[in-house]
């Protein structure tokens, strides 16, 4: 109990306060105010994170426990929370890129009226706290608290705007698709209790409790169903087929809200979460293989999607999808480290590239549409190499992080299944075509808008431009915290992570086929970038055919989803509203209500008022009696 | 005298009672054939009280026999009273409806 890390608490404890602060106080508190409230109680989070996380480093792990949840007789559910080196490590990518995010938009926001401002502010905070519960969370349960409570935010803030129907749309969307996903988890969470007795993490996995060695049949239903079902939890929370469509719509929201839910915050959990089930995933190789394919299809699919959008930020919401599905290729593999280590890498730069877009959306004035941009390098010169930067690192050029973390996944992959990495390699060059796409529509070439917009485009103010250089400069070196071996790395993450994660993936490749695999795919890449530049150095928008059109149309997933389930939905809810509500509900409760006013009716004339036929009633009924009783 | 003869007078008079009450309309006969119903019921007590007075081995018991005549007279009293009652209503009637028939009195109709 004396242990320094039961002060834990104040990482959440400081976001929730803030939410208070700015949701209470959103009537009198300024936008300064607000500002100042909603950053820097975010970034006390993160100093505190930085302390705890070298505290974790020094080699002191601790379970703080706070109360109980759920207390009867000898089953107990604790407020607990775990601190390790993965947790560790999501605090501080949740509280680092968070803040930044938080100062980008005080910038951004600053149109919003003093009122929407702090609302804005509250529901940042309490994303980030939902957030942090999740990662901190000592149990499975307090990890769901923090997982509904995500979705919740998720909802708030897509329709933050919610004046705008399509907006509300599609803040709706996230939140139904998450609860389906969500219910996976439930499952999952009962079916661990029913098995276990038990959902803590210390009590689950640690192998001196015997809970996990108990499993070692390897296979078991149990296994099987419940890791599955965690992993439906995921696929809806990390967006993956076929829960994926809400994410490219949550662009609805304001751009930090889209660079906060994709890179720090929400998407990630679900990789978080089968990380730290990581030992119950091993006992399972059909869920690793199902997640490997399942990964491997939502990073192809989102990929050739990405290609043909026209919405700088929907280009950037598939690139998200897709490199999630990287993550779960990586977790299928059972190469979680590199799954953890692409989650952060990827927070970098995907925070970097949707601050930049927004940086651009500002500068020309709520214009999304990359057709009609062009040539912005020469006026916002800080965004465009930031977003430079940042492309380059998702593309997986070395030495920026992208590289490193991509290249372990690859090479996880290469391992695992050939074909797998083919297709993964193939997916990876499409990645970094969409995104030179991207980058050299919107920087490069002629200005394609009208000289009005022209006129107006300008650099973003510091508030903004400084996150995207501190991101941008993470980006670069993020990499290096997990230097292969190839390179003389001492492959500092994997063994930071080494006492909560247990690879089952171990490198068998010489150091020379190394190089060759990296070389290969790094001269396929830069050649893909070439030849991006080559083709869009005049671009002209044309109507896309063929192929391209099922692209564009996101292969026409959501218009499935609308035939096969919204639509059947509808239909029998319309049956319902109108047939047994209607009819037989409304028809019921109506009968009874009408038979009694009839009744009444009829039996009212009994009453004539006539004394003497009342007389005559009761002695025919006292006759009655009599007879009753003499002769019955 | 045998009980059958005081029984069969009972009956006759409450009889009597309740086809008055039913078939007339006249307040005031209606409340004299309820008096009759009562002292119908009046006379049956004090037969049966007089019958019981009489052991199995024909010796009187005096006090059985003044406690039910006892019973009877406080009946009468009640009566008494209720019978002041009953005609106070009937005044009331007529000085309302300028008749005593009771079928005028259907304002509960309903």
């Amino acid at each position: 109990m004396n242990n320094i890390l039961q002060i834990v608490w104040i990482i959440p404890f400081l976001p929730l306060i803030g939410f208070l602060i700015n949701g209470l106080g959103r009537n009198f508190l300024s936008k300064k105010m607000t500002g100042i409230i909603g950053s820097g109680v975010i970034l006390f989070s993160f100093l505190v994170s930085l302390y705890v996380f070298f505290n974790v480093k020094g080699g002191n792990t601790h379970v703080a426990h706070y109360f109980n949840l759920i207390d009867i007789k000898a089953f107990k559910i604790g407020f607990d929370f775990q601190i390790d080196p993965l947790s560790s490590l999501f605090l501080l990518i949740i509280t680092g890129v968070g803040f930044l995010i938080h100062v980008y938009s005080t910038a951004y926001m600053h149109e919003e009226e003093p009122k929407d401002f702090a609302k804005y502010f509250a529901y940042l905070n309490l994303f980030v706290f939902s957030m942090l519960l999740l990662v901190m969370g000592g149990n499975y349960l307090i990890l769901f608290i923090g997982w509904e409570g995500v979705g919740l935010c998720s909802y708030l803030l897509i329709g933050y705007w919610f004046k705008n129907v399509d907006y509300t749309n599609a803040a709706k969307k996230a939140f139904i698709m998450n609860r389906i996903g969500d219910l996976g988890f439930l499952l999952a969470l009962f079916w661990l209790l029913n098995a276990f007795g038990t959902v803590s993490f210390e009590e689950l996995f640690n192998p001196a409790n015997g809970k996990i060695t108990a499993l070692s049949a390897q296979n078991s239903t149990l296994v099987i169903g419940i890791t599955l079902l965690l992993f439906v939890g995921a696929t809806g929370k990390s967006a993956q087929i076929p829960l994926f469509t809400w994410l490219p719509d949550a662009m609805a929201g304001p751009t930090p809200v889209s660079a906060l839910i994709h890179a720090a915050t929400m998407v990630t959990a679900g990789i978080y979460m089968i990380a730290r089930s990581n030992l119950l995933y091993n006992l399972a190789p059909v869920t690793q293989e199902i997640i490997m394919w399942v990964g491997l299809a939502t990073a192809l699919l989102a990929a050739t999607i990405a290609l043909k959008q026209n919405d700088i930020k929907k280009v950037l919401a598939y690139s998200t999808v897709s490199q999630l599905g990287f993550m779960f290729l990586a977790l299928g593999t059972g190469n979680y480290v590199a799954a953890v280590f692409h989650v952060m890498t990827h927070a970098f730069f995907k925070a970097l590239l949707f601050l930049g877009s927004g940086s651009v959306i500002m500068g020309m004035h709520h214009e999304q549409d990359i057709r009609n941009m062009g040539e912005l390098k020469s006026k916002m010169k800080i965004t465009y190499i930031t977003f430079f930067i940042g492309c380059l690192a998702i593309a997986g050029i070395p030495p920026l992080s992208g590289f490193f973390s991509k290249d372990s996944i690859l090479i996880g992959a290469f391992e695992h299944n050939k074909l797998v990495y083919g297709i993964a390699l193939f997916t990876a060059c499409l990645t970094a075509f969409y995104m030179f796409r991207l980058l050299f529509l919107t920087f490069h070439g002629k200005f394609r808008g009208t000289e009005k917009q022209w006129n107006h485009v300008h650099e973003s103010p510091s508030a903004m431009t400084v996150p995207l250089i501190v991101l941008a400069v993470l980006s670069v070196i993020g990499g290096f915290v997990n230097v292969p071996a190839v390179f003389n790395g001492g492959e500092s993450l994997t063994q930071f992570l080494s006492p909560v994660i247990h690879q089952t993936h171990a490198t068998t490749l010489s150091h020379n086929q190394e190089y060759m695999l990296m070389g290969g795919a790094v001269l396929l890449i830069v050649a893909v970038i070439l030849f991006a530049k080559f083709k869009f150095k005049n671009f002209e928008s044309k109507e896309n055919t063929g192929l391209a059109k099922t692209f564009e149309n996101k292969w026409y997933v959501d218009e499935l989803y609308n035939k096969v389930i919204v639509k059947p939905m509808q239909s029998i809810a319309a049956l319902f509203n109108n047939t047994v509500e209607k009819k037989g509900i409304d028809g019921l409760v109506n009968g009874v209500g009408r038979a009694v006013n009839y009744g009444s009716r009829q039996i009212r004339l009994l009453q004539s008022g006539q004394i003497g036929t009342y007389v005559l009633l009761m002695v025919l009924g006292i006759l009655v009696l009599f007879i009753i009783q003499l002769f019955l | 005298m045998e009980i059958k003869w005081y029984i069969g007078l009972a009956i006759a008079l409450f009889s009597i009672g309740v086809i008055g009450v039913l078939t007339r309309r006249n307040a005031i006969i209606i409340f004299m054939c309820i008096e009759l119903m009562l002292n119908a019921v009046n006379l049956l007590l004090v037969a049966f009280s007089k019958m019981h007075a009489v052991s199995a081995a024909g010796v009187a018991n005096p006090a059985v026999v003044s406690n039910a005549q006892i019973f009877v007279f406080f009946i009468m009293v009640v009566a008494a009273a209720e019978v002041a009652v009953g005609l106070a209503i009937i005044v009331m009637m007529y000085r309302n409806t300028h008749s005593v028939d009771v079928n005028f009195l259907n304002r509960l109709k309903n």
